[in-house]
């Protein structure tokens, strides 16, 4: 068993989605919050790459924003190797990759510099130029591409220099934020590849966030599934997709089209992601929940054994292995 | 065999900038039965929606069609009057594009944008086109549709909003739907309710529909027949099941290697090198060759025939029919 690299504790995130305040003294509104994130705990273990996975909404890049120290829990406690995010943040040992690699790389800037700015960040002195032709052929480039600019690279390309420089300060820790979600699936293939290998070779530990199921089950070796800001199950991946326990996690993986198992004539979930202003009370996916009954309307159901849900909890003996 | 609902035949786009003329679709061919779903798949790039929209002439300036020709229900549209054009769009061929959000109007209510539509196209008085808007609203799943009738675009979720654009675009009962990326922009929960929502309907209505999407995914749910995009031309055409269990083309088959499974693990996903070539920066011959690991140097020599096999055809000339 290896042991926890990132321990996030009890975390919660509001976001001041409040009207300005004349006319919340006009119309005698009070100020109102997003709960993107709800009472988060989680542990993510050396060399692992853990999923996260979830609708739009569901808080899970609040959450991977929050892991790198991008955003600061407004409840709760978020631990890396025992001490603050934000330090090992400005060491360089966390980094993250993002959806847009159009939006992420700054244009007037060369490859060279993009990919070397965490190298000199880190007082790297030395030979950067040396050191960022390695990069670039580990990611798949030439050396020479280092002198263009990113305007010159397709997306797919693109994502690779974003990669070389995520890694370039031989961070101990990748968030992977629906990185391949603006490629063509030809190139998604590439990059899922590439990140594949680099975290083999480079003992990396990952948080993978994605709305694709397939793509985290590719890629993951546990996976968290969160609906509302909240941790609905997690488990280790093989066990998640073979014996999915949560309703949400279940309608989730009927609910996705694999075209190497078309199913035409399932029955489609019903209702969409309420508010995340105003969740329902108790759990929040129990409008949307062919096993909900009276005590989910009223209880929060907690995490148990992996699972925050009443009706597994009541129905599986806890014992038993997960499944039925 | 009645005779097909639409045929392209041989449909060219190029488009005048100043660096010459770029052919954007290259002889793009296929038809369509009526009442067919055909998905037309491919890569950001291929000319899909392009495809979709040169059959509703929305080409944008400075596009424009250069060869072949669109059949419609008997007679040519590739050349009609902006006029004409635009009393087919709505009436005979209905649009779904993307985002809902752009094809509703966000000043007008809900009811008002389908009665509007209706009675542009449908000899209805006021009274008789709000009924058939409140049936079309039900029919695509809105509760209390009569009280909807009021609201505005805003006040409805992504899902909601791509219904009532789909009631919009079967208001007039068209013969042809053209869907462009109809889910894209939608939860996967909430797009699996528009894919069955559209299939659903269009049998009701015995309508086409040709569905333009990226997601092999939503193709092999939705369609009956799939022709698959690459660099402005169809490099395959075929029944979905057979295309994606036994791709012919080797395009299709690195499609679908590379896209992850929910039901097997594999340890690597196949990955085809490089990337689609440029508008204008197409090899000469099969666009595909310098990506492909069959390819070999009479490829490259001039541009590979649909070569026919039953109902499946294949744009390659190494490749034996499966």
């Amino acid at each position: 068993m290896s042991r926890a690299i990132l321990s996030v504790q009890n975390a919660r995130r509001l976001f001041d989605v409040s009207k300005p305040w004349l006319e919340r003294r006009l119309s005698g509104e009070g100020r109102r919050y997003v709960h993107a994130v709800e009472e988060i705990s989680l542990d993510i273990l050396a060399g692992e790459t853990l999923g996260l996975v979830g609708e739009s909404g569901s808080g899970k890049s609040t959450l991977g924003r929050m892991t790198v120290g991008l955003l600061a829990p407004t409840a709760g406690h978020i631990a890396f190797e025992g001490g603050e995010v934000a330090e090992a943040a400005r060491a360089g040992r966390l980094q993250m990759i993002f959806q847009d690699p159009f939006a992420s790389l700054n244009p007037r800037w060369k490859v060279v510099d993009i990919v070397g700015e965490p190298l000199l960040a880190r007082g790297g002195g030395g030979d950067v130029k040396q050191r960022v032709a390695e990069l670039l052929t580990l990611v798949g480039l030439s050396p020479v591409d280092g002198e263009k600019y990113p305007h010159e690279f397709s997306g797919g390309q693109r994502q690779r220099i974003a990669i070389a420089r995520a890694i370039a300060g031989e961070p101990d820790f990748i968030v992977a934020d629906e990185p391949t979600s603006a490629l063509d699936v030809s190139v998604q293939a590439q990059i899922l590849n590439l990140l594949r290998d680099l975290q083999r070779r480079l003992g990396l530990t990952m948080l993978f966030i994605t709305h694709n199921l397939a793509v985290i089950r590719h890629m993951a070796d546990r996976v968290g599934v969160m609906y509302l800001g909240r941790l609905v199950e997690i488990a280790p991946t093989r066990e998640l997709f073979a014996a999915p326990r949560h309703p949400y996690t279940r309608m989730l993986i009927e609910a996705i089209p694999d075209p190497h198992a078309p199913k035409r004539d399932r029955a489609p979930i019903s209702g969409e992601i309420p508010s995340p202003i105003d969740p329902p009370p108790g759990c929040a996916f129990h409008p949307r929940c062919p096993l909900a009954f009276d005590r989910c309307r009223r209880e929060l159901p907690k995490l148990i054994g992996g699972v925050a849900c009443h009706a597994v909890d009541e129905v599986e003996p806890r014992t038993a292995s997960p499944g039925g | 065999m009645s005779e097909p609902l639409l045929e392209v035949d041989r449909l060219g786009v190029e488009f005048v900038t100043r660096h010459g003329d770029l052919r954007a679709l290259d002889g793009v061919s296929f038809s369509m039965a009526q009442g067919e779903i055909l998905g037309l798949v491919g890569e950001s790039g291929a000319g899909k929606s392009l495809t979709g929209r040169a059959i509703i002439g929305l080409i944008d300036q400075p596009g424009r069609i250069c060869g072949g020709t669109i059949t419609f229900e008997g007679r040519r549209i590739d050349n009609l009057r902006s006029a004409d054009l635009r009393k087919l769009r709505g009436k005979r061929i209905g649009t779904i594009f993307q985002d809902p959000l752009t094809s509703l109007d966000p000043l007008q209510r809900i009811g008002d944008q389908l009665v509007e539509t209706i009675r542009a196209h449908l000899p209805l008085n006021a009274a008789q086109a709000r009924e058939k808007a409140i049936a079309l609203l039900g029919e695509v799943g809105l509760p209390a549709a009569a009280d909807r009738m009021r609201a505005w675009p805003h006040e409805f979720s992504g899902g909601m909003r791509q219904r009532v654009v789909i009631a919009l675009a079967l208001a007039c009962d068209p013969s042809l739907l053209i869907a462009d990326e109809p889910t894209t922009a939608l939860d996967v929960s909430v797009q699996a309710q528009i894919i069955a929502l559209l299939r659903r309907l269009a049998r009701a209505h015995n309508a086409s529909v040709l569905l333009v999407t990226h997601d092999m995914g939503v193709i092999a749910e939705a369609a009956d027949r799939v022709a698959v995009m690459y660099a402005g031309r169809v490099v395959e055409i075929g029944p979905v099941a057979d295309v994606i269990a036994r791709p012919w083309h080797p395009y299709s088959r690195g499609l679908m290697g590379s896209i992850p499974s929910l039901r097997e693990e594999v340890d690597r996903l196949t990955q085809i090198p490089g990337a689609m070539p440029r508008i204008g920066a197409r090899p000469e011959g099969c666009a595909y060759a310098p990506r492909c690991p069959k390819a070999e140097p009479r490829c490259r020599m001039a541009a590979p025939p649909m070569i026919e096999a039953g109902p499946r055809a294949a744009a390659c000339i190494v490749e034996p029919a499966p």
